[in-house]
């Protein structure tokens, strides 16, 4: 009996350490990681709410003096976005390509990621290099040739044109996401899928697809967010039936100066997606944004 | 992991080697073809070998000049983005709240900027710094401090790079936040027993768990901000004068706006070496990283 409690006080005692040092480390640090946490935030949200109030006032209001909210609120920018088709029809046009880029990247980028993170071939390091060298390539540089091309073979002004040429960035982000947490797939399951008789297009589908869905939907979702925030190459190849938001949002300067309420509710309906995206993916954006390689 | 050689895997590589190939092979064909040729308007032209080149890279004339003052411009720009976002997204990433709802919250609110298009970033912070109608510009105003960006050279810079930090100092927490979150508990616990001090416990356990993702992110931050347009594009339209204008700004109203060819021709390819370049170094370093890493876990 006595040896027991002399066992459990020590445990106490050996206990007692390690707790005390532990609220010495995380007693100051808790308030300062809120106070630098909320200052960031505050930091982050504050150009984001300058727009929003701003989409709320009339252009009286914007222009007649600062005020820190909209006095009376005013939904007409929205209402104009809304109904007038040369202004929705830019979201749409948007979505349009975006999706399409989003589909093409990464059914493309599924079985040449399966490729590099199982096999090793002829040429595999260089070619993984080569793709993601284009990932890093200036859009600046492509812009003109890009132009060019598509003109020649009839798609300028569509939303495919603009879908290719995202392609040239997002599959080989893909490829290099799906890589990663292709990688985190123990082998053993392959050939144990192999064994028990699936084909491959049925194991894939059926097994390899399931057990990597997050990674899927982690490349996808940063195909849709590097489509979604370009813009260069977006308004280079496209003209009038194509035009994305970004381009029409120019728009906004007329002759009788600038309408600044419309210009920031069309921005605030740009930051609309990809805050209903982020939500999806939220448990998965941090290993997301070090391409599953964490 | 050891792989199977197996060069049927090629067959899996093809679609994506032919959709890059095509977006990437073929246009940047052109650019090579424009860069040695000189025209006179009319789709004539005629050979012009490495003039462009000669003209780009001697500083003694206008285009060598221009294009050495945007590459410095653009060198100086990444520097004090990487000096400014990567401690800062430590500190954040330091700072995230360990469990609980708000670690949704953060997450989502934190990787906003990310997903906001660059020319409505452009527009946010050029409403946002005006003098008369936004925020910032105003209570800057207020303080006494003469701030306008569209007349002061120094104003616009300040105003990018806060912009830019704004834009993007959540990418580089959000990876360290990654490698934060692959620590175990028995890390800490270990540098608890031991009686640890918090400054020890980083210097010793988070920052070596931070530096692949770490590498990446200062990677991907220099890259990106080496190629930035769209935003200080928007922002000051590389201006007062040539203050912010960067090397891809100059390059696309080459290109673009006086449709010179083959002077825009011959930057890309210049440009487009410096990235490579940069590239390689880049992926040299993660393959090593890697190979080191494999051979500690076998």
């Amino acid at each position: 009996m006595t040896g027991t409690i002399a066992v459990g006080s020590s445990d106490v005692k050996s206990a007692a350490r390690p707790t005390a040092a532990n609220r010495a480390l995380s007693g100051p640090r808790v308030s300062g990681r809120v106070v630098m946490m909320t200052l960031y935030l505050l930091f982050l949200m504050l150009p984001i709410y300058w727009l929003v109030n701003m989409s709320l006032k009339t252009n009286m209001e914007i222009t007649s003096g600062l005020t820190l909210w909209p006095r009376d609120i005013t939904f007409d920018n929205y209402v104009k976005i809304f109904t007038d088709e040369s202004w929705y029809s830019g979201y749409i046009n948007s979505l349009t390509y975006v999706i399409i880029n989003t589909v093409l990247s990464i059914s493309f980028a599924l079985p040449a990621a399966y490729a590099f993170s199982r096999y090793r071939f002829l040429g595999d390091k260089h070619l993984f290099f080569w793709l993601l060298t284009n990932r890093m390539a200036p859009p600046a540089v492509f812009a003109l040739p890009f132009f060019n091309l598509y003109s020649a073979i009839g798609l300028f002004d569509t939303p495919w044109a603009v879908a290719l040429a995202h392609c040239l960035f997002n599959v080989p982000l893909a490829v290099w996401i799906l890589e990663g947490f292709m990688s985190g797939v123990p082998r053993e399951i392959d050939e144990t899928a192999a064994i028990d008789g699936y084909s491959f297009p049925h194991f894939f589908v059926k097994i390899f697809m399931p057990l990597i869905a997050s990674g899927i939907g982690v490349a996808a979702f940063f195909c849709f967010m590097f489509s979604w925030v370009e813009l260069l190459l977006a308004r280079t190849l496209t003209s009038v039936t194509a035009k994305p938001i970004a381009a029409t949002m120019t728009r906004t300067v007329s002759a009788a100066g600038m309408d600044w309420g419309l210009l920031a509710a069309a921005g605030v309906l740009t930051i609309v997606p990809g805050a209903l995206v982020i939500w999806f993916v939220r448990s998965y954006i941090a290993k997301g944004f070090a391409l599953g390689r964490v | 992991m050891t792989k199977t050689v197996n060069n049927k895997a090629w067959f899996f590589v093809l679609p994506v080697f032919a959709i890059v190939a095509f977006s990437a092979v073929l246009p940047l064909m052109t650019v090579v073809n424009y860069s040695v040729q000189d025209t006179f308007g009319n789709n004539q032209f005629f050979w012009n070998g490495i003039g462009w080149f000669q003209e780009l890279l001697d500083p003694s004339s206008q285009l060598g000049e221009q294009f050495l003052s945007s590459l410095m411009r653009t060198l100086l720009f990444s520097f004090i983005i990487l000096l400014i976002e990567v401690p800062l997204g430590i500190a954040v990433a330091l700072s995230m709240p360990r469990e609980g709802w708000t670690v949704a919250l953060c997450l989502v609110l934190m990787a906003l900027p990310l997903l906001i298009p660059w020319n409505v970033v452009g527009t946010i912070w050029q409403v946002f710094a005006r003098g008369d109608i936004g925020l910032l510009g105003w209570v800057v105003n207020r303080l006494g401090i003469d701030y306008n960006y569209t007349g002061d050279p120094l104003d616009a810079w300040v105003t990018i790079i806060v912009m830019d930090v704004w834009h993007w100092t959540s990418l580089v927490a959000l990876l360290c936040y990654a490698g934060l979150k692959s620590i175990p508990d028995a890390y800490y616990q270990a540098a608890r027993i031991d009686g640890a001090s918090r400054w020890a416990v980083f210097r010793t356990i988070q920052l070596p768990k931070m530096r692949r993702v770490l590498l990446i992110a200062v990677l991907l931050r220099f890259m990106d901000s080496f190629m930035i347009y769209t935003e200080p594009f928007v922002l000051t339209g590389g201006g007062p004068g040539n203050a912010t204008t960067f090397l891809s700004i100059d390059l696309v109203k080459l290109a673009l706006g006086q449709f010179d060819l083959g002077k825009a021709a011959a930057m890309s390819l210049v440009y487009n070496l410096i990235i490579l370049a940069i590239c390689w170094v880049f992926y040299t370093v993660m393959t090593n990283v890697d190979a080191g890493r494999e051979r500690v876990e076998a």
